[in-house]
């Protein structure tokens, strides 16, 4: 907290800058009370997948490292908040840090198995692994609920009391979100600008270099790497808490891929470009869906635009237009290749 | 090379032989004793393995050859599979009947065509670009392959009709056997046969072979590589395609197929080692037979099984069994 509060104080100082996240932060206290029900879900969705989308970057636009099996982590603490909830008690002080411990151990383990490798050997490693742990979830009828997913999940509760300070409330679990994904934006602003972060860069622009110098790149990939399955654990959960229903589809590929999706869309190596990727994908899914069954072809068309008219994304327009107009560069987004 | 054992290479050892041993476990043990209980069903599945190994090894053959020469890991590979098969069902859907043999060689032809429009209109734009960018292009075409299959041709499960010629069963050491899944280890092995003769033997090979060893000296040396590339992505088009055609009489056709097949030639080409031809054939064997007793003797665990071997063989050789390095 205190460094939430310095960080905030650091943002203050820096003069007109602050004014642009002041008034995000207001709109996004209001939105609650002004908008219907379907649209409060859905940006908390939003939210959700944002912080999905922005674990993902730490590996894709900070580390270098092209994870296709994101979903492994997402899915892992999205299953362990549901069945300890379902088992165990509905209350989050217990379900939320047995999820982050799942996905971090799974993490751990995949890391592990796969940071070794680089390129298209991590590439493939992590997709494999992922859909080892779908084959687990649709297999395991007992305990996940198998093909049907996992349903009958109690409504989350916060306080250690039963029925003390219940999130069911939409409006409750909104703001609920909406702190998390605070304290992830700001955490991982606060991760990416350490030292620890700026070798992570380090690592995705030479890693021999990196090597070379004396770092140990293989365990700095395997931190990013875990920290970055957290998150996405943490995602997971927020997501079984809102749907109250875990279904093994959370682990198949094509969740790896439309995570992958919001990251090049909204602008990879950026924080906030991950979250406006997520933030347009459910947007045009939500739009698409209700009025054709083409989602996917729209999608998949409106990615390989992206990959090749705005390899930066949505960020990346964004600085051209602002760097035209101000005539000045725009920050330096460089390939990960 | 001197080994240091280092704490990293002794738990890496130490996984592996825990992998190996739950392979063995769950694998082995069950398979010998199916061998000694009923030696025909051993050998029957033993012969379903490897007419499987060999439709894999036609799309891991392409799949390999795309990414040793251009680096690109081709995430629309399995949507060539899935197009062949589909083409040809349509095309023996039109033409009626007897009409197995016409789609075996305009379905391929069909595919390889799609590939050559995506190489030659998407992914050369980007070569200069780096290979991730192409390979998130692929990725976006798998979506639009997918739902285009799902709009033309639906969601129901389909199977691609034999031709009459092909049916019926032959004697293997007195044992009758399916006379088409027979033909397709024979077909499979003389594809496999001519790859290696092309390769080896012709000199549009010797350009593949020194293509993938090291692009931009060959271009240097006055061929014109960007041909070759179109070519070989062409031809790694329709031998997915081939495989799909083939296999769907045994298989069948469903949505999904895409990415099942590409995960089965992911595990294979890593395996097996990038890049190399006898690393695929290999690589498809060991996972085409695996996979095969693994859902007859642990249905439950199969695919888990084939993602054991994996993993097993990639901590002792990062670079799988037939890969020089790991890169």
């Amino acid at each position: 907290m205190e460094a939430e509060a310095r960080l905030a104080g650091a943002r203050l100082s820096r003069g007109s800058r602050w004014l642009l996240p002041a008034v995000l932060l207001v709109l996004l206290a209001v939105y609650p009370l002004v908008v219907p029900s379907y649209l409060l879900s859905l940006l908390t969705e939003v939210l959700i997948y944002g912080i999905f989308a922005m674990s993902l970057d730490l590996l894709l636009g900070y580390t270098g490292l092209v994870s296709f099996g994101h979903a492994a982590f997402f899915g892992v603490g999205a299953y362990v908040a549901g069945i300890t909830a379902v088992r165990l008690t509905p209350h989050m002080g217990i379900t939320l840090p047995l999820a982050l411990l799942g996905a971090a151990v799974a993490a751990l383990i995949i890391g592990y198995l796969s940071v070794r490798t680089s390129g298209i050997y991590f590439l493939m490693l992590t997709l494999a692994f992922a859909q080892v742990l779908y084959a687990v979830a649709f297999k395991w009828t007992p305990v996940t609920g198998g093909s049907n997913g996992l349903s009958g999940i109690p409504r989350p509760a916060l306080g250690l009391v039963a029925g003390g300070g219940e999130l069911a409330d939409p409006i409750r679990f909104y703001f609920f979100t909406l702190v998390m994904f605070l304290l992830v934006y700001f955490g991982l602003k606060r991760v990416v600008g350490s030292p620890f972060g700026h070798t992570l860069v380090g690592i995705r622009e030479n890693e021999a270099r990196m090597s070379a110098i004396g770092y140990n790149v293989a365990r700095y990939k395997l931190a990013a790497f875990v920290l970055a399955g957290v998150l996405a654990g943490l995602a997971g959960a927020l997501n079984t808490y809102l749907n109250v229903f875990v279904s093994p589809a959370l682990l198949n590929w094509p969740t790896s891929g439309q995570v992958l999706v919001m990251v090049i869309i909204g602008g990879a190596g950026t924080l906030i470009g991950p979250v406006l990727g997520a933030g347009l994908v459910l947007l045009l899914q939500n739009l698409v869906s209700s009025q054709t069954d083409r989602w996917p072809m729209i999608m998949g068309a409106v990615f390989i635009i992206f990959v090749l008219v705005a390899r930066f994304g949505m960020v990346g327009i964004w600085d051209r237009i602002v760097g035209r107009l101000a005539r000045r560069p725009g920050p330096v987004l460089s390939d990960e290749s | 090379m001197s080994r240091r054992w280092s704490f990293d290479a002794l738990t890496q050892r130490l996984l592996a032989v825990l992998l190996f041993g739950l392979v063995g476990w769950l694998l082995l043990v069950p398979l010998v004793q199916l061998a000694l209980r009923s030696p025909d069903t051993a050998f029957i599945q033993l012969l379903n393995g490897l007419a499987y190994s060999l439709l894999i090894f036609l799309i891991a053959a392409g799949f390999t050859l795309i990414f040793g020469m251009m680096d690109v890991i081709n995430l629309a590979h399995g949507s060539f599979y899935m197009l062949g098969a589909y083409f040809a069902f349509t095309i023996v859907g039109r033409t009626g009947g007897d009409n197995f043999w016409l789609a075996l060689l305009l379905a391929p032809l069909g595919v390889a065509l799609v590939g050559v429009v995506l190489e030659l209109g998407y992914l050369r734009p980007v070569y200069k670009r780096g290979h991730l960018d192409q390979v998130l292009l692929t990725f976006g075409f798998a979506y639009v392959f997918s739902d285009i299959v799902r709009t033309v041709w639906g969601s129901d499960i389909r199977s691609l009709a034999y031709a009459p010629a092909l049916q019926g069963a032959v004697d293997i050491l007195g044992r009758p056997y399916p006379k088409y899944r027979f033909l397709v280890i024979v077909f499979g092995l003389l594809m496999a046969l001519l790859l290696w003769l092309v390769l080896e033997r012709t000199r549009l090979g010797s350009i593949v072979r020194a293509g993938v060893a090291d692009p931009e000296m060959v271009s240097g040396l006055g061929i014109n590589i960007t041909v070759v590339f179109t070519v070989v992505f062409a031809v790694g088009a329709a031998l997915a395609a081939l495989s799909g055609v083939i296999a769907g009489p045994i298989l069948g056709m469903h949505p999904g197929m895409d990415f099942d097949v590409l995960i089965v030639a992911l595990i294979v080409v890593v395996v097996g080692g990038l890049g190399t031809l006898s690393g695929s054939f290999w690589g498809s064997l060991l996972i085409g037979i695996a996979d095969t007793f693994g859902k007859v003797l642990q249905p439950d665990f199969s695919m888990a099984l084939t993602f054991a071997v994996m993993a097993a063989v990639l901590l002792l050789r990062p670079a799988g069994l037939f890969g020089r390095k790991a890169d």
